[in-house]
């Protein structure tokens, strides 16, 4: 058996119900790891020991009383887009740097009611808007697997801290591919569900639209506890459905004989990196396997998604950013002079270039006499992409195809050129644009680096692609490497 | 050169629910600052809003009310600026599908007849906080209390002609919102206000000349005032030459006049999109059956039962119907007293209308019931006092909160209908006055008004005026 901090929840949540280890004692031991290499990853904002002790001493008493759950006691961390009650939520921004949330989100409340023990919030890309991790304004996330390289965004510090097992599973959220993304560059199982299958009150918005909370967690396994434990109609946000979670942890074993898997064609274009290719050709095997069927599927319309997310999802952030204007809380820039200078410079000091850059795209497609060429075409054109994806689950069960054209790539390589940065998300943002559940699970090495796999299937499928990567997961052991130095 | 003027009104009215229309805050009106604001209203990073149910029903009332569509599928949109009182940066409201649009109500104008004002669409929204200033030296203090404050904003169609034809309209719907029970009408503490889209163009033109938009007329007065004052400036400026701006106008009660906010090139670019924290609102048939069964009768239709079933005048019934609660204490006095409808009508248009005019109290909370007006009335029915005496009464039962017969009897108020006693009055006033007797006799037939004062002055007004006339006119030809 592997060393306690390297197990998954479900062998930690059996360890405590045993009584073979209390949650203080794990409690303790994640929060000495995350404190150890926080100089070195910078996976954390807040690292919470006092609250997260009382959290587990609660935890313990419940698991005493027997009325614990699977996840109770369990060590967890959730990205610093989740209010956290009487915690600062500062979503990665000099502007809610200050900010202590007076409530909890949904998720969060949901995974506290469950026991999990919140003991950090993790770094992230300013607002959500990133694929690097080096659009913090507490500095960039490194990657557990090579310092010198990113760990993916915005959910960086997540993917991180599950890589190098500062914690068993945290908490993300994907608007165009913020879960999936760091995942694969981390080499951890990241889930995206359905739009609307996890409530979003209480996640800091940027594109209303398309974000969605997630988990990033060992397993396809534990993806499934986390989730079960945080999906569910909340009337408190109007897009989340009504709809019963079915029970995701009891499907994971079904067998995968006659399953339709789809290649996606259109993933598979020259700016994919070779090697990952290969891992996705092997974990395809791996899967035919099992009876799993495999076709080529084209959704012609995908290779627009990237420019129509960057019109859709800039439109909302630059409203739903509005909001940050230094009259009720958060950043207030020094003695303004009135209120237009109050407005300009505590906006100017308070986010960072690439919000700014957002906010300013998303002004520009929605002004007067530019929005029916921007924002309506593209909402046209998002309607196209949805119809392909729809087209194809006429034919096939789930599509099938890398998360990422590249492996990690080195800090500050892309930070110059936003469009290159861009293009990272180019096979994650459909599924935000159709608001399809989609995840990432780890499939391999290209020198060194994890590559991801990603899973993409129709509304409401989350148990089915629970139950793809649970199959393809016990043949495989990529998602229980862990680097060397975090041993 | 003659010129016509074309106006057009947006009308607010905040929407009487107890909740605000995305958050469960209390809407209730003068709460200390701040405290009806929770974290939706104040725009926390995370919050999320939910329609509240009966903000829609209400609107649907409304539209229903005015035979409009109610789309079975609107849109909420957000309108982006900055502003202090608007913490979201954005206005939740309804842009491109509104919930109500294509309505009519009918205004009847000063010369009797009726003209129709199309209502164009009729949109749900939430109102802004309030910017505070008094007590706050050099500060600027927000108030969100008023923020998310459910409303319909009305748009009328450019339907309306003069100042008085649009305050008419405007109280129409005053009058409208107030029936359907969906707004409370206070103009004072803003739950019922307008703005005035005012433009002229020579008569006969068919081009609309280019308009201004007055914001915040919070009383009818005011709207009248503003909109006569902008028809002068523009008539003014447009002879000596000049041009109308497309601006925005704010009107000084204080100095009755309007003055430019804006112009149309400083005007905000409000960026509308759909709001996607929000689904599109559907609604079916069955839903808008169930409303149309819950609408009173309406003030155009009670005006047409008040005047077939009373033999009313229009001009009575429609004041009479001006508020539901009129109507029906109108209604509860006729059928106390068993009839009378004119007398009552007369009553209470007339001097109680003053009197609560007077003491600036609505209908509903007059101090003299219906059952009290009726008792009065008996009395002026079977000559006990007359017509006269009957609003001296009135002013006494106000001031004393006290029966009518009572105060009758106390002060010795009843009519003297005894014809001997009027003969001796009568008899009196002549002999007192022998130059005016023998004008009057020689043809001078106007002072017979003279002679009435007379005796009523001599009965402390009690003469019966009927009976007066008659032997008045017999002594004086006799």
């Amino acid at each position: 058996m592997s060393e306690l901090y390297a197990r998954t929840v479900a062998e930690l949540s059996q360890e405590l119900r045993a009584g073979s280890v209390s949650s203080v004692e794990l409690t303790r031991l994640f929060l000495a790891r995350t404190q150890q290499y926080q100089s070195e990853l910078n996976a954390f904002i807040t690292i919470s020991a006092d609250s997260a002790l009382e959290q587990a001493a609660r935890a313990d008493e419940r698991l005493r009383a027997g009325t614990a759950g699977p996840l109770t006691g369990v060590p967890i961390a959730h990205k610093d887009i989740f209010c956290t009650r009487g915690e600062k939520t500062s979503c990665g921004s000099r502007m809610l740097a200050n900010f202590i949330s007076p409530y909890d989100a949904t998720v969060v409340e949901r995974l506290r009611a469950a026991g999990a023990v919140m003991i950090g919030k993790t770094n992230m890309d300013e607002f959500a808007m990133g694929s690097s991790n080096e659009n913090s304004f507490f500095g960039p996330v490194r990657n557990p697997w090579d310092l010198t390289r990113v760990p993916g965004g915005s959910s960086g510090g997540s993917a991180a801290a599950v890589a190098a097992r500062l914690v068993p599973a945290a908490t993300g959220t994907d608007t165009g591919g913020s879960i999936r993304q760091p995942a694969a560059l981390c080499g951890v199982t990241g889930i995206k569900p359905t739009y609307g299958r996890v409530s979003r009150y209480g996640m800091i918005a940027f594109a209303s639209s398309l974000d969605q909370g997630g988990v990033l967690a060992i397993d396809a396994e534990d993806a499934a506890l986390l989730l079960a434990a945080m999906a569910g109609f909340d009337q408190r946000d109007s897009t989340s459905v009504e709809l019963p979670v079915p029970p995701l942890h009891a499907t994971l074993e079904q067998p995968l004989k006659g399953v339709k898997i789809g290649l996606l064609k259109e993933f598979f274009d020259e700016g994919l990196d070779r090697g990952i290719e290969q891992c996705i050709q092997t974990g395809l095997s791996v899967l035919q396997a099992q009876g799993a069927v495999v076709r080529e599927v084209s959704l012609p319309n995908l290779p627009l998604s990237v420019p129509t997310y960057y019109v859709v999802a800039p439109a909302e952030c630059s409203s739903n950013l509005a909001r940050f204007d230094g009259v009720r809380y958060g950043y207030r820039c020094e003695q303004p002079l009135d209120l237009l200078d109050l407005y300009q410079r505590t906006r100017s000091e308070g986010f960072g270039a690439e919000v700014k850059r957002r906010i300013m795209v998303g002004t520009y497609v929605l002004s007067a006499g530019y929005y029916d060429a921007y924002y309506l075409r593209a909402q046209r054109v998002r309607a196209l992409i949805s119809a392909d994806f729809e087209r194809a689950f006429h034919e096939v069960d789930v599509l099938l195809g890398p998360t990422t054209p590249t492996t990690a790539f080195e800090l500050g390589a892309k930070t110059s050129d936003p469009v290159t940065m861009y293009l990272n998300d180019i096979y994650t943002i459909g599924a935000n644009l159709a608001g399809l559940p989609a995840m990432s699970i780890p499939c391999g090495f290209v020198d060194g680096l994890p590559a991801g796999m990603q899973l993409i299937g129709p509304h409401f499928s989350e148990a089915s692609l629970l139950n793809i990567a649970h199959r393809y997961q016990r043949e495989t052991d990529w998602h229980l490497r862990l680097p060397s130095r975090f041993t | 050169m003659e010129w016509e003027t074309v106006i057009g009104l947006e009308v607010h009215a905040q929407l009487a629910t107890r909740s605000k229309i995305f958050s469960g805050s209390a809407t209730a009106y003068g709460a200390a600052p701040n405290s009806q604001a929770n974290l939706v209203d104040l725009a926390y990073p995370g919050v999320l809003p939910v329609l509240n149910g009966e903000a829609v029903r209400m609107a649907v009332k409304f539209g229903l009310a005015i035979n409009a569509r109610v789309a079975r599928r609107s849109i909420f949109a957000r309108k982006n600026y900055f502003y202090p009182d608007l913490p979201k940066g954005y206005q939740i409201s309804q842009y491109e599908l509104p919930l109500v649009a294509g309505g009519a109500v009918d205004i009847v104008l000063e010369d009797g007849s009726t003209r129709r004002i199309g209502v164009t669409r009729a949109h749900l929204e939430e109102d802004a906080g309030k910017s505070l200033h008094e007590g706050l030296a050099g500060l600027t203090g927000v108030d969100l209390n008023r923020a998310g404050t459910p409303l319909i904003e009305i748009v009328s169609e450019p339907h309306m002609r003069s100042a008085k034809e649009a305050v008419t309209y405007l109280k129409k719907i005053h009058t409208l919102v107030r029936y359907l029970g969906i707004c409370d009408g206070n103009m004072q503490e803003g739950s019922f206000r307008c703005d005035a889209n005012v433009s002229v163009r020579p008569r006969g033109a068919d081009k609309f000349g280019t308009r201004t938009e007055t914001k915040n007329l919070n009383s009818f007065r005011f709207a009248e005032r503003a909109i006569n004052y902008e028809i002068a400036r523009q008539i003014e400026l447009l002879e000596s030459g000049g041009k109308v701006l497309q601006e925005t106008r704010l009107y000084d009660a204080d100095r009755g006049e309007t003055r430019s906010m804006r112009s149309k090139e400083e005007a905000n670019d409000y960026r509308y999109f759909p709001d996607p924290d929000l689904l599109p609102l559907e609604i079916d048939q069955m839903y808008i059956d169930a409303v149309a069964a819950t609408l009173p009768e309406l003030p155009d239709q009670k005006a047409l039962r008040l005047m077939s079933e009373y033999a009313l005048s229009g001009y009575d019934a429609g004041v009479l119907t001006a508020s539901a609660e009129l109507a029906d204490y109108y209604e509860v006095v006729v059928r106390d007293l068993g009839g009378h409808a004119k007398l009552v009508a007369h009553t209470v248009t007339g001097d109680l209308a003053s009197l609560l005019n007077r003491e600036a109290v609505e209908i509903g909370d007059s101090r003299i019931r219906p059952a009290a007006l009726a008792r009065l009335l008996a009395r002026v029915v079977d000559n006990t006092i007359s017509g006269k005496i009957a609003k001296d009464v009135l002013e006494a039962m106000w001031q004393e909160g006290r029966e009518a017969d009572a105060i009758i009897e106390e002060r010795g108020l009843r009519q003297i209908s005894d014809d001997g006693a009027l003969e001796q009055a009568i008899a009196r006033v002549l002999v007192a006055h022998p130059g005016q007797l023998a004008d009057y006799r020689a043809g001078k037939e106007k002072l017979f008004g003279f002679f009435v004062g007379q005796v009523m002055k001599a009965t402390a007004g009690k003469a019966n005026p009927a009976r007066l006339n008659e032997l008045l006119k017999q002594k004086l030809h006799a």
